[in-house]
């Protein structure tokens, strides 16, 4: 069985030109990848690293001016064991990346929860729902600025008699 | 060996209200809205430990039409505010409502945006059970709550 550092090294020079920076932090690797290559990057780690599962997709909103939002990716190799994580900056101009649905089918939902707490939308989804949300609500909770209670009167309740 | 060798050829006099409210007071049945943990409190409450069949209320309806207590058990989302509702607007009347828990009662510690801050705000509340979650006993205690309301019914007059 490859030991996972000479695979991570393997994956590195493999992915050169698509790193933006990688990052080790408690055992765990985390690979910042630039935005217009997030698609082919996730089909190569599929099929040339066995990345067979998506364990999960997330957004964070780290209220900067430039880069404000992240879209990060875990990976997982069910064979061998491995994870992997990929981040990709999201600038506040340009909410858009592109949908990694192709790749593994379970980005379907995931994304969709990306898009319905943090507006980023993904180029080429076919679905793209809001995921708990009401469909006609027009904010995005988790952004920093959206107040933890609510916006009164946003989500209509039932009338008392 | 019956009440009726007591009475023997005799009668009782009593009033309609005495009557009906004797009947329905101990024959609550509840339609258990379970939404999230104070749903286990209330299934204990079902149990034979605190076996609230001692006041008649151990026929729980999962049909609101009959039903005559709607028992809100846990957190009520928005999501969850418009069905809940609707199951309320199925029930017949005369009907009763217990917030259980601080979350039914008031949002409790979920003050965020996808949680309704307490089911009154689009429920006619009878009484409030607070504890997260409270014990099966405290909501026995409000069901007798319930019981002593019945008592002050009328049927003759509307509510």
């Amino acid at each position: 069985m490859p030991v996972f550092e000479e695979i991570l090294s393997r994956i590195q020079s493999d992915l050169s030109d698509s790193l933006l920076k990688s990052e080790l932090y408690r055992g765990e690797t985390t690979l910042y990848i630039k935005k217009q290559d997030i698609v082919s990057v996730c089909k190569k780690l599929k099929s040339d690293f066995g990345f067979n599962f998506l364990a999960d997709v997330l957004g964070t909103d780290r209220f900067t001016d430039d880069d404000r939002f992240e879209v990060i990716y875990h990976l997982r190799n069910l064979t061998e064991a491995w994870f992997l994580r990929l981040v990709v900056l999201v600038d506040e101009k340009d909410l858009a990346v592109d949908t990694v649905s192709s790749v593994w089918k379970t980005a379907n939902w995931e994304e969709r929860e990306v898009f319905d707490m943090y507006g980023i939308k993904f180029n080429h989804h076919p679905d793209l729902r809001r995921m708990y949300m009401p469909q006609d609500f027009e904010y995005y909770p988790l952004r920093k600025e959206f107040p933890l209670i609510g916006i009164e009167g946003s989500i209509p309740l039932p009338a008392k008699e | 060996m019956g009440i009726e060798s007591a009475f023997g050829d005799g009668y009782v006099t009593t009033t309609v209200d005495a009557l009906a409210n004797w009947a329905r007071k101990n024959s609550v049945w509840p339609m258990p809205m379970g939404l999230s943990c104070c749903g286990i409190e209330l299934m204990a409450m079902a149990g034979p430990r605190f076996d609230v069949s001692r006041f008649g209320s151990e026929v729980f309806r999962f049909s609101p039409r009959q039903a005559d207590l709607l028992l809100v058990a846990g957190t009520c989302t928005y999501k969850m505010s418009k069905v809940v509702r609707k199951i309320w607007d199925q029930m017949p009347d005369p009907k009763w409502c217990i917030a259980m828990g601080a979350c039914a009662s008031t949002g409790g510690m979920f003050r965020s945006y996808p949680v309704a801050q307490g089911i009154d705000e689009f429920l006619p509340v009878d009484v409030y059970v607070p504890g997260c979650p409270p014990r099966p006993d405290a909501v026995i205690h409000a069901l007798m709550q319930i019981q002593e309301k019945i008592n002050h019914h009328s049927v003759m007059m509307d509510k």
